[in-house]
């Protein structure tokens, strides 16, 4: 019984983890077009040299994320031959990209952002649970209307 | 639209806070040293069975998310507020820290760096 239990969970993570996978990575790849016109950078200074900012603001977006049942056990087999853990990858893709499109969203109305960081945590107990933090400052250009 | 100045001369609410080490087009006249704030935030178990659901068949767990952003928010303020009582109008060079301190709670911290900043000439 125990069994049959464990098996059904594996095939309900199978099909509904890969659907989930497959419709959120549509998702990604849709916000990432709409918000791809918005620079965003690594280093600290200020792009597009020349120009006069006038307002920065500290803009985070976070995102915790997790395997499906069948992802867990296929990692968990893949840590006994070791190599690619192509479960885990998918996972802090997903994570990563998805935290970076909720940053930008909050960055409208300003031109840049600047400083990127992003910073993974695993969240105690559960095994593949994820949380990722994308910070970054945002900075609005001087118009050059208004002096 | 709110410029420098008036971005300067409002309350403190207005803190102008950036994860880098400066502030384009303002300078730095004082430095008043780290300042940080800190939660420890423990999951609800109703928002736990729902997790455990979701970790089936994986994806985001939205109660989780908006757990952590809200301690990430109290965090924040009590940054703040620690910046407020020293005189500052900013803080730089805001890093965020998580750690899982035990099953099922997890500490998040945030610090920077007062400062009082001036718009420069």
């Amino acid at each position: 019984m125990e069994f049959l239990l464990i098996l059904f969970l594996i095939f309900l993570g199978f099909f509904a983890g890969s659907l989930n996978e497959k419709i959120h990575y549509r998702k990604i790849a849709e916000e990432e077009m709409k918000g791809r016109c918005l620079p965003l950078v690594s280093f600290q200074k200020e792009i597009l040299y020349g120009k006069r900012v006038e307002e920065a603001k500290l803009l985070s977006g976070s995102v915790v994320v997790s395997l499906d049942y069948f992802k867990r056990i296929l990692a968990g087999i893949n840590n006994i031959f070791g190599g690619r853990v192509s479960a885990y990858e998918t996972l802090l893709d997903r994570g990563r990209r998805e935290a970076v499109i909720r940053l930008k969203r909050d960055a409208a109305g300003f031109d840049a952002v600047i400083n990127l960081r992003i910073d993974t945590a695993i969240l105690g107990g559960k095994v593949g649970c994820i949380e990722v933090l994308a910070h970054g400052t945002a900075v609005k250009y001087a118009s050059n209307a208004g002096g | 639209m709110k410029n420098a100045d008036t971005l300067i001369n409002e309350g403190s609410s207005n803190m102008v806070l950036t994860n880098i080490e400066s502030v384009p087009g303002m300078r730095v006249t004082a430095h008043f040293g780290v300042v940080s704030g800190s939660t420890v935030r423990a999951k609800h178990v109703g928002r736990d069975i729902m997790a455990n659901l979701k970790n089936i068949v994986g994806g985001e767990l939205k109660g989780y998310t908006k757990l952590l952003q809200e301690a990430r928010d109290t965090a924040m303020e009590r940054m703040i507020k620690d910046a407020e009582a020293l005189g500052a109008n900013a803080i730089i060079n805001i890093r965020f820290a998580t750690s899982s301190i035990a099953q099922g709670a997890a500490e998040l911290y945030v610090y920077g760096t007062a400062v009082k900043l001036q718009k420069s000439a």
